[in-house]
């Protein structure tokens, strides 16, 4: 055989960040080719789609806005995913979170208080917690799928949304668009930079950040939470309770997800709308795996996916391509992550083995 | 109740099952090899769009159905190179492939938006078609429904009658033994990963070309999912697979009969319906794991490497 893969006898450290730059290169690379066959300019193409969004504090603040929602999921999802809980339903929980904190500020909708947006922070995290609730005590009491029962959830969770824009919650005076009323000022997270979007909820996601990374790396939880991942048996020797950590982790995940759908709503969208997010639950998969399922991974990771979706809408506008790219985009940035990730276990030789030549001698 | 409603209630079943029937029954046999594909919603769209545009073009439904499976297939390469190859994690690359083949069928299906053709051609056979109510449920439909009973036969009969069968199922049973004794581990499940994307890619193209005869982004609507769940539900086995997307074909005309008769329920509730019966579904089949555990593919989702 001319080229083969060898196992390493260890993992590599230093291909576990390699890898995601590959990644990324080998991305932009292929997405010139294809702009080149779409009859696009290649160059012009990529600074469309990485520069000029983010060349002005406006297209900066937006990239924050966007990479929010990101980075608080990916940061929930990532612990899970090292436990080997494959919660695939952040986008219904992100939904259902929203709806909750969002109906409290609807429900609140003539009061002035300080308290209204902590609150509705709450319900959000309470109410993406309940939505992973579910498919955490279905997958320990009746040993289901949690891939699939937390990804059925999430359609249900967005026709609930529609169910509710477009009866109950519906705005009385909006001229039948399926739309709530516009929030209170009260029930708005307070901006960062004025004229722009960004808002509270950025430092919320820093904050969650390092939450993530103390979980992770300074406690037994996100001990436990690497052990069973990468050795189920030494975890069960060890006593480690698993039925615990499934339902620690995608209660963590939810919340972090409910928490990301209000503040979306909250922060930059300021009443219910049929789409709440363009995806945010699915991309920050990509964004978890593209961070190396580590929280600060996570958060540079979320910038980049973050910059994808500016880009899109850029590309959109100035060059007339369909906002799709952003999809076509991520999806290819992963199938990369994931082929140059075999770098880490494995690499790769020319030749035939020692082995097999000593033995034809 | 006159046999005037029945007659279209059976036809929606039989429409609503058809994609359904195609996607789980392809991946029966990828996950026979196992092989554990988690994009076959994004094998089913990815199909959907090659086959309307092919059929949009052209005006030819044979086409149209090839360039669904072509399209399929095409998806199904990069994750077999990726998983059997490259020895990628199998649930994140087949999330990576649903990703990017949403992605990838909405940047193509950009420009069919809004145009229709005249949908797949309903099969009519003299005489037997004209029997009332028998004729029109068993006669009266296109060619894709009857390749779907076909290909389910088949599928039941090489898994388990032919040595093909047997070693698709060695290879997911012991890797390591199957490799052992000489077969190659690595192409039996390129094969069968390759044949899993070629029947979602029909599955998806039924959906695009027969159910309704238009592009709209998404379309498939979790129908690769719920694919999976059958596959589980079947116990692998491809009849029992089969009965079921039809049980699910039926969940789907409850959803559009019920406003009929008079029923006041949201339509957003009624559409909730396949998936909250996916998750109970589920909850029935997977509640005795040691069962579970039986049925499945010893070696499903594992990566094989030939190492020394």
């Amino acid at each position: 055989m001319l080229v083969r893969l060898e196992q390493r006898p260890e993992a590599s450290k230093s291909m576990v960040y390699v890898s995601p730059v590959i990644a990324v290169v080998l991305t932009v690379l292929t997405a010139m080719v294809m702009f080149a066959l779409l009859g696009v300019d290649p160059v012009k193409a990529i600074e469309t789609f990485f520069v000029e969004p983010v060349s002005s504090l406006d297209g900066l603040a937006e990239l924050l806005v966007k990479a929010t929602p990101l980075v608080l999921i990916g940061v929930g999802l990532s612990l899970g995913f090292q436990a080997n809980v494959w919660n695939i339903g952040a986008e219904g929980q992100l939904v259902i979170g929203a709806l909750a904190g969002g109906g409290l500020a609807l429900a609140f909708f003539d009061q002035q208080s300080v308290f209204l947006v902590p609150a509705m922070l709450v319900c959000g995290i309470l109410g993406g917690m309940v939505w992973a609730a579910i498919p955490a005590w279905l997958k320990i009491r009746y040993n289901t799928n949690e891939i699939l029962t937390s990804l059925m959830l999430t359609y249900v969770g967005l026709l609930v949304l529609s169910y509710l824009v477009h009866g109950p919650w519906k705005d009385p005076q909006g001229m039948n668009f399926p739309e709530s009323r516009l929030f209170h000022d009260s029930a708005l997270l307070p901006i960062l930079i004025d004229e722009t979007r960004l808002n509270v909820g950025w430092l919320i996601a820093l904050f969650v950040v390092v939450l993530g990374w103390i979980l992770i790396s300074r406690h037994i939880i996100g001990f436990q939470i690497k052990v069973i991942g990468q050795a189920p048996m030494a975890a069960s020797f060890a006593g480690f309770k698993e039925k615990r950590l499934i339902w620690l982790t995608l209660l963590i995940s939810g919340g972090c997800a409910g928490l990301a759908g209000v503040i979306e709503l909250s922060g930059a969208i300021g009443q219910i709308v049929p789409s709440i997010s363009p995806g945010y639950g699915f991309t920050a998969i990509i964004v978890a795996f593209l961070g190396r399922l580590h929280p600060v991974g996570v958060l540079f990771a979320g910038l980049l996916m973050a910059l994808t979706y500016l880009g899109g809408d850029s590309a959109q506008i100035t060059m007339n391509l369909p906002n799709a790219v952003t999809g076509v985009f991520q999806g290819m940035l992963l199938f990369f992550l994931l082929a140059s990730d075999v770098l880490i276990k494995y690499r790769v030789r020319f030749g035939t083995p020692k082995i097999v030549k000593e033995a034809a001698e | 109740m006159s046999v005037d409603w029945l007659i279209p209630a059976l036809l929606t079943i039989v429409t609503a099952a058809t994609p359904l029937v195609f996607a789980a029954v392809g991946e029966v046999v990828v996950e026979k090899a196992g092989v554990l594909n988690l994009g076959v919603e994004g094998m089913m769209i990815i199909g959907a769009i090659a086959a309307f545009a092919t059929a949009v073009s052209t005006g030819s439904e044979v086409l149209a159905i090839l360039a669904g499976a072509g399209a399929g297939i095409l998806l199904a390469i990069i994750f077999g190179v990726l998983t059997v190859y490259l020895q990628s994690n199998q649930v994140a690359t087949g999330l990576a492939l649903t990703i990017f083949g949403l992605g990838l069928s909405a940047l193509i299906g950009h420009s069919y938006v809004g145009k229709t053709f005249g949908g797949l051609a309903k099969l009519d056979i003299p005489g037997l078609s004209d029997i009332p109510v028998i004729g029109p449920v068993l006669f009266g439909h296109d060619a894709l429904v009857y390749l779907s009973v076909v290909s389910v036969a088949l599928v039941a009969w090489v898994l388990t009658r032919t040595r093909c069968g047997l070693l698709i199922r060695a290879v997911g049973e012991n890797h390591d033994a199957a490799h052992s004794i000489g077969y190659s581990v690595t192409l039996i499940r390129m094969g069968a990963i390759m044949f899993g994307g070629a029947m979602a890619g029909i599955g998806g193209a039924y959906l695009s070309v027969a159910y309704t005869p238009l592009w709209v982004e998404n379309m498939t609507a979790g129908r690769g999912w719920i694919a999976l769940a059958l596959v589980v539900f079947a116990s692998w086995k491809p009849w029992r697979a089969f009965f079921g997307a039809y049980l699910f074909g039926g969940i789907t005309i409850i959803q559009l009969y019920a406003q009929g008769m008079g029923v006041e329920v949201s339509a957003q509730f009624l559409s909730m319906l396949p998936y909250i019966a996916t998750i109970l579904v589920l909850v029935v089949i997977s509640r005795d794991s040691a069962r579970a555990r039986l049925d499945a593919p010893a070696c499903l989702g594992k990566n094989f490497h030939a190492s020394g």
